[in-house]
């Protein structure tokens, strides 16, 4: 295959009778930073909830590492390696943060025991949580969480809780990491903070990175390339610098 | 071994194993004064009620507490139980003589039979929320009584003729059940599907998109509790005789949800203390109360009820509670041990154990001039 991490064909969706979201083409490469933008309500989180199997395309289909996946079952799409963090954050808000972590370290194949063995507490139990706490504890240290895993999730800063998502999706082990609005509600310096976080996990866990923001020096300063979407349909395709320039965004943004 | 010897240490805290090594103590002391002749038989027969309500409440606290599905049909799943662990223990009583086996396959066979049931009323029920799955699972505890009531190899509205255990040996094996029950439960809410159970309680969304298979966990939960439920009726139908239908009512499994909210929702300990308490006071009214009295005792145990769960709750008694609770007096003894002796928190030590290949200052503070920091990082990428 090609180095096409994922690739969207004609994605669509349609609400009853309107069209929410039609024709998206979105060829991410391997490890590259990819920008959805748009006004609200262009239909973007519509788009992530299609990849991520919330809704079922009603049109077109998308392709992970070349595997079709339309029509698979949430957990199915996170098992095949995309993983998503939420434009309003939903932590397991009464749960300490490594558990946050942990939690999603369910389904990794290094750290599977049956119920039974939970039940029952078998050897095999002991030594998979442990190797599972470490693991956790491993992925909290490379966002510099490993001070507040005990504390309970609801009860870190704003900014501490994106950080946190994050890390709870790449603890899912993804070959596409979906980011929803990962700098609303931050300062300047909590985003140029999660730039370099963002880039960092790009290389160290060798993955792609498909982000929705509405921040544009965020967008411009991380994607590579970036989708522009407009009421549903797109409005400009291409390199960063390219696209954001394009008189058609900047009408849409600004109006006129 | 060596390995597991220390995985064990690692994880091992004695919180984890307090209840049920509570409820043995007590029944060991139980034991203890039984043989001495100090409990009458009414007193047996209380303990038998405590244990299956300890095991009702439990169990329906996985699904309340753990899981956050409200159900209201538990009874239903006791119902289940009851009748065919009775009628299992009347058909194979002639051929197998040990009256402990009977119980015991009676046991497993009714909870099997509970367990199949919450089987096929999960799989279509657990797709509905909230106030829809408590209309299912109480229209189903309906009727499971109503078709127990109208078939006749179950005595039909008579109820169905059980053999009863003898009562100064029954809450011996219900104590026993309990505390299987309580290992059980306790360390799967402290496994990894415990997190999962408990993370679908929190944010369903965000469990889903974190990969965790929701309807099986929600099923798996589901029949667990029926499991349980059925065994809790099984030692109810070895404990009274006849088994009527009239007790599975839908009062009975409010009363089950009564014992899991003042417990606390999501506390193990709490419900086996709520369970205890309900029943003792159940109990003590049923027999102090004769007589033109004895119509009261409803509205006592409502009154009763209503007090508790409003001290429980309520702000103004915060005060009180605080000053009269276990953690608080525990707690201020702590203070006054490590007021006499400084502790090492072992934390820090134990995150050295983890090799971490990246460097947290350079990443986490881009404010510092990347270029001016004596960094590996930055040198290599001149490079």
């Amino acid at each position: 295959m090609s180095d096409l991490v994922l690739e969207t064909k004609n994605l669509g969706i349609t609400f009853g009778g309107l069209k929410a979201v039609q024709d998206v083409n979105l060829k991410v490469k391997k490890n590259e930073l990819y920008g959805l933008v748009g006004p609200n309500g262009a239909g973007k989180t519509t788009v992530f909830n299609m990849l991520t199997g919330v809704y079922q395309p009603t049109t077109g289909t998308f392709y992970l590492d070349g595997e079709e996946l339309k029509g698979k079952s949430q957990e199915q799409i996170n098992h095949k390696g995309i993983a998503r963090t939420f434009q309003n954050i939903r932590l397991f808000n009464n749960m300490s943060v490594i558990r946050n972590v942990l939690v999603a370290l369910h389904n990794q194949p290094e750290f599977k025991y049956s119920p039974f063995a939970g039940m029952f507490h078998t050897p095999k139990y002991y030594d998979t949580e442990v190797r599972m706490r470490d693991k956790a504890k491993e992925i909290l240290r490379v966002f510099g969480l490993e001070k507040e895993r005990n504390n309970l999730a609801c009860n870190l800063s704003y900014g501490t809780q994106r950080k946190l998502e994050i890390a709870r999706a790449l603890a899912t082990n993804p070959k596409l990491l979906l980011l929803d609005e990962p700098a609303a509600g931050m300062n300047p310096n909590e985003t140029a903070e999660l730039m370099e976080i963002v880039r960092f996990i790009r290389d160290e866990f060798n993955l792609s990175v498909l982000l929705i923001e509405h921040d544009m020096r965020f967008v411009s300063g991380l994607c590579d390339e970036v989708t522009v979407l407009n009421f549903g349909t797109t409005l400009a395709q291409g390199d960063t610098k390219t696209a954001l320039n394009d008189p058609e965004v900047i009408k849409a943004y600004i109006g006129g | 071994m060596a390995g597991f010897a220390s995985n064990f240490k690692k994880q091992f805290k004695f919180k984890y194993i307090v209840s049920w090594v509570a409820v043995l103590a007590a029944l060991i002391v139980l034991i203890i004064l039984n043989n001495a002749g100090v409990l009458s038989r009414s007193v047996t027969g209380l303990l038998s009620r405590i244990a299956y309500s300890i095991i009702l409440a439990v169990s329906l606290n996985l699904v309340v507490g753990f899981l956050g599905e409200l159900s209201l049909g538990h009874a239903g799943f006791m119902c289940l139980g009851a009748y065919i662990g009775s009628f299992f223990a009347n058909s194979i009583s002639q051929s197998i003589d040990n009256k402990l086996i009977v119980l015991i396959l009676a046991m497993l066979v009714g909870g099997v039979v509970a367990c199949i049931f919450g089987f096929i009323i999960g799989l279509p029920a657990l797709r509905l929320k909230g106030d829809y799955l408590a209309i299912v699972t109480l229209a189903f505890g309906e009727i499971v009584r109503n078709v127990f009531k109208n078939l006749d190899i179950f005595g039909g509205a008579m109820g169905y003729q059980s053999k009863p255990y003898n009562t100064k040996e029954l809450y011996i094996v219900a104590f026993v059940a309990v505390i299987i029950v309580l290992i059980i439960i306790q360390n799967l809410i402290r496994s990894k599907h415990g997190r999962a159970i408990t993370a679908i309680r929190d944010n369903e969304i965000a469990a889903k998109a974190m990969g965790i298979n929701v309807t099986f966990y929600k099923l798996f939960v589901f029949m667990l509790s029926a499991f349980f439920a059925g065994v809790a009726g099984v030692i109810y139908g070895h404990f009274t005789t006849p088994v009527l239908y009239t007790t599975f009512s839908y009062n009975y499994s409010i009363e089950i949800l009564v014992m899991v909210v003042l417990g606390g929702m999501g506390s193990i300990n709490g419900s086996i203390i709520a369970a205890t308490l309900i029943t003792i006071v159940n109990f003590a009214l049923q027999s102090k109360l004769s007589g033109d009295l004895a119509a009261l005792r409803l509205l006592i145990y409502a009154l009763i009820l209503i007090i508790v769960v409003i001290f429980n709750n309520a702000p103004a008694f915060k005060n009180i509670r605080e000053r009269f609770s276990i953690k608080s007096i525990i707690d201020s003894r702590k203070a006054r041990n490590a007021k006499s002796q400084a502790k090492i928190s072992d934390d820090d030590a134990k995150w050295d154990r983890i090799e971490s290949k990246i460097k947290n200052d350079t990443i986490l503070t881009p404010d510092l001039p990347h270029s001016d920091a004596p960094d590996e990082s930055d040198s290599k990428e001149g490079k």
